[in-house]
């Protein structure tokens, strides 16, 4: 049987991996904003199997609730990518050093 | 012992983090978004194995129909220039490996001293368990301001989004309603006297 260890340790590579996709694709804000999904999808198996292993639903209360707001922020993230994109034609981190009051 | 929940939870893994490091490294957005489909599927799975049907589903639901088809979206409608993206793609894979592998060795120390021998095994769920109905009922009572709160933010997401992205371009066309309600019937039809030839 897999124990409580073996999905936080689950949980703990998805969330390196995440780590690495952001300094590995720092220039490319979607590949960014994906690496942000999986680390946020790490903590909710953590959330979700303490939840299992100890036997109380409040850890799936809190996972809905990040569930909503990571939708809410990949919604906002990418309208925020689609009008940079419009304006500049580009979507590489680099470019976004030019803010001007 | 290798009994069936091991061997799925074994295979959803190896899926989960296979997937998962194939987001990262893909060269294509397209495929990176792909990959992450599956990266939620295999969570999804996961989920159910944890007993949380209701989110399992909501993961496939969600990510999978509506956040993940909106990166497709985004990722196809803007013509990137992968070259410039991709340059440099591994001078910091040392620092982001080294990094990584603290913070996965952290956890790990943590997990191997912390008593987490000492939780006992679940209980298995009654024949009549129902996960909805058990995190609906958390929800709408314990939980029912957060919950209006969420909800309240999913309506500025929706805003903000729509405000960010609508543009008004000279030239469209769109209805002006104060100008149809106001239109009377002689600003739309001429009547003309023709009178038919004859040859």
């Amino acid at each position: 049987m897999p124990t409580l260890s073996s999905y936080l340790i689950l949980a703990a590579l998805l969330f390196s991996i995440g780590v690495i996709g952001i300094f590995l694709n720092r220039k490319n804000v979607i590949i960014l904003l994906m690496a942000i999904e999986l680390m946020l999808l790490a903590v909710n198996i953590n959330l979700v199997a303490f939840s299992y292993y100890l036997g109380n639903l409040a850890g799936q209360v809190f996972v809905f609730f990040i569930l909503t707001v990571a939708a809410a922020e990949a919604a906002i993230g990418l309208a925020i990518l689609v009008v940079y994109f419009r304006n500049r034609h580009s979507i590489n981190v680099d470019d976004i050093d030019e803010l001007r009051g | 012992m290798l009994n069936i929940t091991s061997i799925l939870f074994y295979a959803f893994s190896i899926v989960l983090l296979g997937a998962a490091t194939m987001v990262v490294i893909a060269r294509n957005p397209v495929y990176a978004t792909l990959y992450l489909v599956l990266t939620f599927f295999s969570a999804a799975a996961i989920f159910l194995l944890l007993g949380a049907e209701f989110l399992g589903l909501i993961l496939i639901l969600v990510y999978v129909g509506a956040v993940m088809v909106l990166f497709l979206f985004v990722v196809m409608m803007l013509d990137i220039n992968l070259a410039r993206l991709k340059e440099g793609f591994l001078s910091y894979l040392p620092l982001g490996l080294a990094i990584a592998a603290l913070g996965v060795l952290e956890l790990a120390m943590v997990y191997w001293t912390a008593p987490l021998g000492h939780i006992p095994a679940p209980v298995p769920f009654p024949g009549n368990y129902d996960n909805t109905r058990a995190l609906g009922y958390l929800l709408y009572t314990q939980y029912l301001y957060p919950f209006e709160i969420a909800a309240a933010i999913l309506l500025v997401a929706i805003i903000a989004a729509i405000a960010l992205t609508l543009r008004r371009r000279s030239g469209t066309k769109s209805q002006r309603t104060e100008e149809q309600l106001r239109v009377r019937a002689k600003d739309r039809v001429h009547l003309v006297d023709l009178r038919a030839n004859k040859h």
